[in-house]
């Protein structure tokens, strides 16, 4: 795995480090033009759009080009926000991954899982990583934002957040920030039954940060990505404080929950099951969004 | 798209897997008509996206004329774990030797096509303890690995070859049409040799139905659910009274967790999606007021790019046009809140500063 936040930051000492170039694919959109917008408010260095035909026009003095191969060749870019639709996502991400990309942040809600499941084979064969899709994307807070989040609920700290939903993302890390643990990263990883990167994955990108002091993980009900994270954990031996919510727990059985993955089958994806994996890694799960910062501040024997 | 027995073995056929002999219907003089093309005698089966009907009644055997007047209806009329019949399936009985279990789905942890078979069918999978696993990628399962598995099984000859050719077609089945479950539960062998799928289940994929027209006639949704995706939200209903509003399916899921924690009961799930304007979530509320038994409205919101606003003028202008006459419970944070609390001050929604207290007043009918 490619280190998230090599690709992000980059290091010390580099012409641009915490000012790493961004491509937006779709920069032209309706959607597309308001998050470059707001990406570039929060002082995301957004160095080029792409929008097929459209090569050649400028969108808020950013130069628009035809392809992320000629994107990438006068940018050196190795970062993209997909914001096309969802059923161009695949193509998109292809064109992305063939020019060299190695951070790909989708946020198309809808894409197929079979052209999801297409382009993370392409992104492994590549050794390039795929954030969502049906992303909010990835914030370093009061750094960079590749993403739609909206800046408030986020302050630079020490804490990881990794979520697969992006309100509860926003609403919890509002939560932790009004009881001063601010975030190093936070990373939505997205509501679909298959994810670029999975909860398991986010926790190898953020465990090793350094002067990491927690960890939060949101999970929902739908598949099984919060047991095997609990494993994982248990595993590595990982000792920080860390805590997670699970949404879900009163959802009735076999109907999707508004996210495409968030759907329990039997007794696959249910709540009980991720909140029992989470006890046995010794992980207290809150049972609700404001309870959070509580038990992190428990777990870091801090009073709030 | 979660299809109905009789709609997954419509697909069967048509990939060649081999299913009885069978005819829906949804009216008795259907069935009359259609159990003179089958001949008794042939098995009743409620059909409704739900597990257990054999345990529920659901499913009984049929011997002549006089059985059907009265199994039929009782049948038709069944509710199984609250669930309807869409349709009555009436289907040849077959004589069993042997019963087997067969199918591929999404694997979302390994993030690829799995197959699991057992020599033990009939029984829901989760508790049988001897299974095959094969992992199949994008979901083509190699003639090399259909045979294998069928070995695995225990199967010789005739059959090992019945097997795998099924497998293999269900793996065409299962690419083609973009599923995220095609299960064979049991798959029968028969008396004089020969594999039939006895029963079926698949599920697909959503967000693939653009490349699906064909499967469009299998979609099933209640007007409100057709209109809510429409209008590019989504909402699950329930069967309780407080109906429950936010934006993020997180974020209400998680709303609707709390609020059945205090003992309330939800009677929608409703996400007003990212893309929500003040006319989608009008349309929103119309929705809601349509729906009978809700007595309140519990609305949180965490305004980002859905801007708390936006649903604040939504609100404004039911009220305008009185398709609210419950009390709204409101909790807003985020982008605009300070100024969508304006707004609210003087209509009939009670703002909360957080939404365990908009819950609570929800729940003890404060302000009813």
């Amino acid at each position: 795995m490619t280190g998230i936040l090599e690709i992000l930051r980059g290091s010390e000492g580099d012409p641009d480090y915490n000012n790493k170039g961004v491509i937006v694919q779709g920069m032209t959109g309706a959607y597309g033009s308001l998050h470059t917008r707001n990406m570039v408010s929060y002082g995301t260095n957004i160095v080029a759009g792409v929008t097929p035909n459209k090569g050649g026009q400028t969108f808020e003095g950013i130069p628009v080009y035809d392809t992320m191969q000629e994107a990438v060749e006068a940018t050196g870019a190795a970062i993209s926000a997909v914001f096309v639709p969802a059923r161009f996502f695949k193509g998109a991400a292809i064109d992305a991954l063939n020019a060299g990309i190695k951070l790909l942040v989708a946020i198309p809600e809808h894409v197929p899982v079979r052209d999801t499941m297409e382009v993370i084979r392409l992104a492994e064969s590549k050794g390039a990583v795929v954030i969502g899709p049906n992303t909010p994307g990835v914030i370093i807070p009061q750094v960079t934002k590749i993403g739609i989040m909206p800046p408030m609920p986020f302050k630079a700290g020490n804490v990881a957040v990794i979520s697969k939903s992006g309100t509860l993302l926003y609403e919890i890390s509002d939560a932790l920030t009004s009881a001063g643990f601010g975030q190093c990263i936070t990373i939505g990883i997205g509501g679909d039954p298959i994810n670029g990167t999975r909860l398991v994955d986010a926790f190898e990108m953020v465990k090793d940060t350094p002067g990491l002091e927690g960890l939060v993980i949101v999970g929902e009900i739908g598949g099984d990505a919060e047991e095997m994270l609990a494993r994982r954990i248990m595993d590595t031996g990982f000792s920080r404080p860390a805590v997670a919510y699970i949404a879900g727990r009163a959802a009735p059985k076999e109907k999707r929950m508004g996210h495409a993955g968030a759907i329990v089958m039997g007794t696959y994806g249910s709540a009980e099951s991720k909140v029992g994996m989470f006890a046995k890694a010794n992980i207290p799960v809150a049972t609700r969004p404001a309870e959070v910062p509580v038990l992190l501040a428990g777990k870091m024997k801090k009073s709030l | 798209m979660r299809l109905l027995e009789f709609q997954a073995k419509e697909i069967f056929r048509e990939y060649g897997i081999a299913v009885p002999p069978g005819r829906a219907s949804d009216t008795i003089e259907d069935a009359r008509r259609d159990a003179q093309t089958l001949g008794y005698p042939f098995m009743i089966k409620f059909q409704a996206p739900v597990g257990g009907r054999g345990k529920a009644g659901g499913i009984q055997k049929c011997s002549n004329a006089d059985e059907l007047e009265i199994k039929y209806p009782q049948i038709l009329n069944m509710a199984i774990k609250g669930e309807r019949a869409r349709a009555i399936l009436l289907e040849k009985t077959a004589e069993i030797r042997k019963e087997l279990y067969l199918s591929l789905f999404l694997n979302r942890s390994k993030r690829c096509y799995t197959v699991i078979a057992s020599s033990e069918g009939g029984v829901e999978i989760e508790s049988v303890k001897s299974q095959t696993i094969r992992e199949v990628g994008l979901g083509n399962v190699p003639t090399e690995v259909a045979a294998e598995v069928a070995t695995e099984l225990g199967l010789r000859e005739s059959a090992a070859e019945q097997f795998a050719d099924m497998l293999a077609r269900l793996s065409r089945l299962a690419v083609e049409k973009e599923v995220e479950l095609a299960e064979i539960n049991p798959l029968a062998i028969l008396r004089d040799g020969t594999l039939v799928a006895l029963d079926g289940k698949v599920i697909t994929d959503d967000n693939a139905n653009f490349r699906h027209p064909e499967m469009s006639k299998y979609r099933e949704e209640s007007e409100i659910e057709e209109r809510a995706e429409r209008s590019g939200f989504s909402l699950v209903e329930l069967d309780g009274n407080t109906a429950v509003v936010g934006n993020g399916a997180g974020l209400v899921m998680s709303t609707l967790d709390m609020l059945s924690d205090s003992g309330g009961k939800p009677a929608c799930f409703l996400d007003v999606g990212g893309g929500a304007t003040t006319e989608s979530v009008y349309e929103a509320l119309s929705l809601i007021s349509r729906m009978r038994g809700v007595t309140g409205i519990l609305v949180n919101l965490y305004g980002g790019i859905v801007k708390t606003t936006t649903v604040a003028s939504a609100f404004l202008k039911a009220y305008e046009d009185g398709i609210i006459d419950v009390p709204v419970f409101a909790r807003l944070k985020g982008a605009e809140s300070d100024q969508a609390r304006i707004m609210l001050a003087d209509s009939r929604t009670r703002l909360f500063n957080t939404v365990e207290e908009a819950i609570g007043a929800a729940v003890t009918g404060d302000g009813r």
